[in-house]
């Protein structure tokens, strides 16, 4: 039991990262059509920043204020959603009528652009470092004997509401009607009078806000953070991507379904079948979802025009 | 008095393809003009032009005296301009509802608002019916008749639509030309592009005959429709 519950746990948490980057990568596609390869590289400079943040900020020591963790977290979303902002403007809007495959390209090429400048001396450096401790280490309660810690609870929670937030944006607000609009047609929403580069260039801000969160979130939760181009951050974006395709690319509510299942494949895979190949399980499942039901779980299948 | 939309010389070129070759045409407040043509004709090319979906290569257009080259698509909308896509330019993924309300994005009068949706669907009462239902469930007139009354949402001085005909059966074109016959009543200046001239003709004041990217015809619409040569090629009649 007490296994069980831990297991639940660690996919709670662990799903609840997925959900937060899936978000970004399902935006972007719904809006343009499009893999933002470089998503996870906006995932690992919102938990760098926080870090570098949180260091100018004095909190880099024991003992931080009870503030201290909204502070990190709101200015790293922030410089995110800036990060963001800039590669959409600089990178892809440019080839905003070109064929995908070029941006896809492009993509790719901001990705290793990030990882690398990262690793300057300026920016983040080489060595890997240890996120400071915003939250408290007491376990906020014990269920069924396990001890849930103050992290694990943050991070669900503010998922959770992170994610009926941007629900509430999409589905109740003029800005997501317009984000559907332009998602279904950028030309038609443009003769609607809906500024298309504004909505796409805000789209791209809530999805880097929201991989910072993830990226923070991830911080606090594990405490080492690797070096920018480490394969772990792209592996970590790269699961969070199969959740988004499993749930449903472009679907909102889709990619919190597929972020929670991948998670419970992979934390009960490992913990019940064999610990040594979690990413296996992760990945067949990717398989078996292209060959079965190549939409995804809640996707709609789309006929391509030629 | 100078014209609501002037068209002058304007060209425009997909690729290495002249789609236009140099047409010009105005539109007076009040009027309805159409322009027919055969597929391929540039019937399309030109309203495209118009509302800033693609660059001429050269001419220009003035809408209210003020040129439109080079204007944003979001910014000529609040110019006053509204353009009906062809066919199915809905947003197939919003509902009826969100789809009208999209129509009138740039408008802050509220009131206004409620009161041309209420108007719209007076005139389209078979959206009323669907208001909730998703958009791409409807059948294609219905789609055809949510362009129209989504396109006068935006309340525009001139209104762009493009072959509200197609692929209809014919009792729901000549229920749609009926309605474009009631806005144009109203006081809505009309700028429509048809395949189905005969229809075309018929609620048009003024008509122009576009082959292969150039204007080869122009005149009051009843005479063209009496017009020999035109009634052989695009009336069916021989």
């Amino acid at each position: 039991m007490t296994k069980f519950v831990q297991l639940l746990l660690q996919t709670l948490t662990l799903g609840s990262l997925y959900a937060l980057i899936a978000l970004g990568y399902t935006l972007v596609y719904g809006i343009l059509r499009f893999i933002n390869f470089a998503h996870s590289d906006v995932v690992t400079f919102g938990a760098w920043i926080a870090f570098a943040i949180a260091g100018a900020l004095g909190w880099a020591s024991t003992g931080s204020p009870v503030f201290a963790m909204p502070v990190v977290m709101v200015l790293a979303m922030a410089a995110s959603a800036a990060l963001g902002f800039t590669i959409e403007r600089l990178a892809y809007r440019p080839l905003r009528k070109a064929p995908r495959l070029n941006v896809l390209i492009t993509a790719i090429g901001v990705s290793l652009l990030l990882q690398n400048a990262g690793q300057l001396q300026a920016l983040f450096g080489k060595d890997p470092v240890k996120m400071p401790r915003l939250l408290s280490e007491a376990p906020l309660f014990k269920l069924a004997g396990v001890q849930v810690p103050w992290v694990d609870v943050v991070l669900v929670v503010l998922t959770i509401a992170l994610v009926i937030a941007l629900q509430w944006l999409v589905f109740r607000t003029k800005l997501g009607q317009a984000m559907r609009a332009v998602s279904w047609s950028e030309q038609t929403a443009a003769l609607m009078g809906v500024p298309v580069d504004k909505v796409v260039s805000i789209t791209f801000m809530i999805g880097s806000a929201l991989a910072a969160a993830g990226g923070v979130l991830y911080g606090l939760k594990y405490r080492q953070l690797n070096q920018t181009a480490d394969a772990l951050w792209m592996l970590l974006g790269l699961k969070a991507f199969v959740a988004a395709v499993v749930g449903g690319i472009g679907n909102v509510r889709g990619a919190v379904l597929g972020a929670v299942l991948i998670a419970f494949i992979e934390v009960f895979g490992a913990g019940y079948v064999s610990s040594k190949m979690p990413d296996l399980f992760v990945f067949g499942v990717l398989i078996v979802m292209l060959l079965f039901r190549p939409a995804g779980l809640l996707g709609t299948p789309t006929v391509e025009k030629v | 008095m100078t014209a609501l939309l002037e068209v002058d010389d304007l060209h425009v070129a997909y690729g290495g393809i002249q789609a236009l070759r140099g047409v010009s045409f105005a539109v007076d407040e009040g009027q309805v003009v159409t322009l027919i043509g055969a597929n391929g004709a540039g019937k399309t090319t030109t309203l495209r032009a118009i509302s800033g979906l693609v660059k001429p290569t050269r001419g220009n257009v003035r809408f209210a005296g003020k040129s439109l080259l080079g204007v944003a698509p979001h910014r000529i909308v609040a110019r006053g301009l509204s353009h009906a896509p062809e066919g199915r330019g809905i947003f197939a993924n919003l509902s009826v509802e969100e789809n009208l309300d999209i129509g009138a994005y740039l408008r802050t009068d509220k009131a206004g608002v409620a009161k041309d949706r209420e108007h719209a669907l007076t005139l389209f009462p078979r959206l009323r019916e669907r208001l909730q239902q998703n958009a791409g469930t409807l059948s294609g007139g219905e789609q055809q008749m949510l362009a129209i009354a989504r396109a006068l949402l935006a309340r525009p001085r001139l209104l762009l639509l493009d072959e509200p005909s197609l692929g209809l059966a014919p009792q729901i074109v000549a229920l749609i030309f009926q309605i474009v016959k009631q806005i144009a009543k109203e006081g809505t200046t009309i700028l429509l592009v048809e395949q189905n001239a005969h229809m075309a003709l018929k609620v048009a004041d003024v008509g122009h005959v576009l082959e292969v990217g150039t204007l080869v015809t122009s005149g009051p619409a009843a005479a063209l429709a009496a017009d020999d040569a035109i009634r052989k090629a695009y009336l069916g009649v021989h």
